[in-house]
């Protein structure tokens, strides 16, 4: 007791303190990149995925992550609504993931952010849907392994249409229509998210027009997109559109409870719509919106990259080589075991039972059909274009040429930097 | 014993050089301490605060996307890329209508606070407490509180379930501009977040004032109420005031959390920092416009402070006068 005592008296022990307090904040600043200690083979991998909303994905994930036993996998669950964000402003650092989810987009290649997996994905190339190896081909070359496939369209209760005396929509007038029938004291008829976000590819190729073109050209600014934007406009001070939801599109809790008779939404939500409405639940396509236009459905979808400008890319890549490619039952298991995803290997997809009858089998029929993948020329910053072309004459009642024009700006610039 | 004296009379100049000692090992102990304490915040201050600006100044003359050590120099491109857009432009715009409702809207509020719980005689404790709490919430809570709780768009919100009882159809607060009704949410959160925190300095200024003024006020005469406090109390708090409104007015400029989570993705109610978020990290990952736009704002804060303070006299001392 005496010598702890003479060693450390009181304003040791508090000197020790406050240098400790101090330097604390900034010996941590920096450090917490997930990694959480060596695992045997002292060989590290960190993973970046986005939370998904099924009960059960991220402890899947992390389930398929410790059987790898070549390296130590730690996952980044992140929550919030602005991966993103987070996922670009990391890959800047030391501390960014070694692999890591997203979608096929051009930039990522440009600025060298994600590692060429062709050699991977090559031997099993005929395998996935065509129209996913296109959508992460660049020059020839395969940027990601695609997870799965996550088509969107609308939801509807049979029952409430037959009681309103609605038939399914083909157009989007008819849609239009059928929102205002279906409208009730407690019951919006439709709700397509609460920034609309989600229908905007949907309405583009249901008017017979298109992103980009196959020479990366504008491809949006039509007539018939002009003629959406306005319909849009009227279905939105209509009266009918159910605005300002507590969760967005992706969540099936305003169709389940009850707040809307037809929700824009992803098959991933299906078997919850399920579980909460029986029998009581249908898809349809986005319909037309013009006579000339056709039925649109987007394929999204996530998928998995290396970070080209990490430590670890050999290693990184062996990792989504045994999980997306060589492991099927994994890859079974994340597409049908929680939420309904197609998957992107074709003998997968046709073994699916679950997605063989009824509502997943109606859902795939839509996908094979009215499919629009993902083009990887289409990046962050057009989406933001025409994101802002919606909040500016959907949302805010602006001119749609204006508009259009406005974001013709941003996307030739962008075209301009990407391809010249 | 004598051995011990002798020693002890031996040792005259080491007493002497005593008090010397201790005073340069007290100098260099406090200097030590100086830079132990401070250091370390100097460091983060010269890491997280100086560093970045000089960083962000540099890459604004850069083509900087993806990236954040260019090497494509620009010039002032993305000076005029900011400036041309309207957004950016819009962003100040509404920055100025925030500011023009919460400043003088929180103002006028802390103070009222304050002279109601200044005179309070009962649960004082209580009452100064729970008009102060909010100010320990966080701003991110307290938006997704006020987004899907209160001023929730469906039926079962708060407000519309109020409303509701007058029969007033549902409106949707956050989703559509047109009346632009999420600017009762954004400035009622802000207010219900730091009213009690600028009450807490009116209160602190109010205790301050010598309570002879008011004896001698009412000895001349002036009744209590708007006129002693018009006369009296309102010229008393002007130093305070004009703190109040400065740090308002700073804090405005910093309005970023309770609009990227009430307003999520449109281009109406953007403050200056959640564009330059987007421009720079959001979407757009250009770290040479956001960098321009980040000087730009830098620039126009530092003018409006000048300008504030020239005005209201911040910073004037009685001599000067």
């Amino acid at each position: 007791m005496s010598a702890l005592s003479s060693n450390w008296d009181r304003r040791s022990v508090l000197r020790a303190a406050a240098g400790l307090a101090a330097l604390g904040p900034l010996a941590a600043c920096g450090s917490n990149n997930g990694r959480s200690g060596g695992g045997s083979s002292g060989k590290e991998l960190v993973q970046y995925f986005h939370a998904y909303g099924e009960a059960g994905t991220e402890q899947a994930i992390k389930k398929y992550a410790k059987a790898y036993d070549k390296a130590q996998v730690t996952t980044q669950w992140i929550t919030g609504s602005d991966f993103e964000s987070k996922l670009f402003a990391s890959l800047l650092t030391k501390n960014a993931p070694d692999l890591f989810e997203f979608h096929p987009q051009i930039q990522l290649v440009r600025s060298g952010q994600v590692a060429d997996l062709s050699d991977i994905i090559d031997p099993v190339k005929d395998d996935f849907n065509p129209a996913d190896i296109a959508s992460h081909t660049v020059d020839g070359k395969i940027y990601g392994v695609r997870m799965i496939d996550d088509p969107q369209f609308f939801f509807y209760r049979p029952s409430l249409l037959e009681k309103a005396g609605v038939k399914v929509p083909t157009t989007l007038d008819e849609l239009i229509e059928a929102a205002a029938k279906l409208t009730t004291g407690k019951v919006k008829g439709l709700f397509l998210g609460n920034d609309l976000h989600a229908v905007i590819n949907p309405l583009i190729w249901s008017a017979g027009a298109d992103t980009l073109d196959s020479g990366n050209r504008i491809a949006y600014h039509t007539e018939g997109v002009k003629e959406g934007l306005k319909k849009m406009r009227g279905l939105f001070t209509s009266g009918h559109l159910l605005l300002d939801a507590p969760a967005d599109y992706w969540d099936p809790s305003a169709i389940n409870q009850g707040l809307c008779a037809i929700q824009f939404c992803g098959m991933w939500a299906m078997p919850q719509m399920q579980k909460a409405l029986g029998d009581d639940i249908g898809v349809f396509a986005f319909p037309k919106v013009i006579d000339s236009g056709k039925p649109s459905v987007y394929n999204g979808g996530w998928s998995m990259f290396v970070n080209a400008k990490g430590s670890h890319v050999d290693l990184a890549k062996e990792y989504v080589k045994w999980l997306w490619i060589d492991q099927k039952k994994y890859q079974e298991d994340w597409s049908l075991s929680y939420g309904f995803h197609i998957p992107p290997r074709t003998s997968l997809a046709a073994s699916a039972t679950k997605l063989k009858s009824g509502l997943p089998a109606e859902g795939v029929r839509l996908f094979g059909e009215y499919g629009h993948f993902d083009n990887i020329g289409w990046t962050q910053s057009m989406i933001t274009a025409l994101e802002d072309v919606f909040a500016n004459c959907v949302r805010k009642g602006g001119d749609p040429e204006a508009a259009l024009d406005k974001a013709d700006v941003t996307v030739n610039r962008e075209l301009k930097k990407l391809f010249g | 014993m004598s051995t011990t004296t002798s020693r002890g009379v031996s040792r005259p100049a080491p007493a002497e050089a005593a008090p010397a000692r201790p005073r340069r090992g007290l100098r260099g102990r406090a200097t030590f301490n100086f830079w132990l304490f401070t250091g370390p915040f100097l460091i983060g201050l010269l890491v997280f605060v100086y560093v970045p600006i000089g960083w962000s100044l540099w890459l604004s003359f850069f083509e900087a996307r993806f990236t954040v050590t260019p090497d494509k120099f620009v010039g002032f491109d993305n000076y005029r890329q900011m400036l041309e857009n309207s957004d950016f432009t819009a962003s100040l715009v509404t920055f100025t209508v925030f500011a023009a409702f919460i400043v003088p809207l929180t103002w006028a509020i802390s103070l009222g606070l304050a002279l109601l719980v200044n005179r309070l005689r009962f649960m004082r404790a209580f009452f100064r407490s729970v008009f102060f709490l909010p100010t320990a919430c966080s701003y991110v809570a307290a938006s997704l509180i006020w987004k899907m709780s209160i001023f929730s768009g469906v039926r079962f919100g708060l407000m519309n379930t109020v409303l509701g009882w007058f029969g007033v159809e549902n409106i949707a607060w956050l989703a559509d501009p047109d009346p632009p009704w999420y600017w009762l949410v954004i400035v009622s959160a802000r207010l219900w977040l730091q009213a009690g925190f600028y009450m807490i300095l009116f209160l602190a200024a109010l205790q301050n004032i010598p309570p002879e003024l008011y004896e001698a006020a009412a000895i001349d005469g002036a009744r209590p109420g708007w006129q002693t406090f018009r006369h009296i109390t309102l010229p008393q708090l002007r130093a305070t005031s004009t703190a109040v409104v400065l740090l308002l007015l700073v804090a405005a400029y910093q309005a970023f959390d309770e609009f990227y989570n009430l307003l999520s993705k449109t281009t109406w109610g953007r403050p200056p920092l959640v564009e330059l978020y987007y421009t720079a990290l959001g979407q757009a990952q250009d770290y040479g416009a956001g960098s321009a736009g980040a000087v730009v704002l830098t620039l126009l804060i530092c003018l409006v402070t000048l300008l504030q303070g020239r005005f209201m006299g911040f910073g004037r001392g009685e001599e000067a006068e």
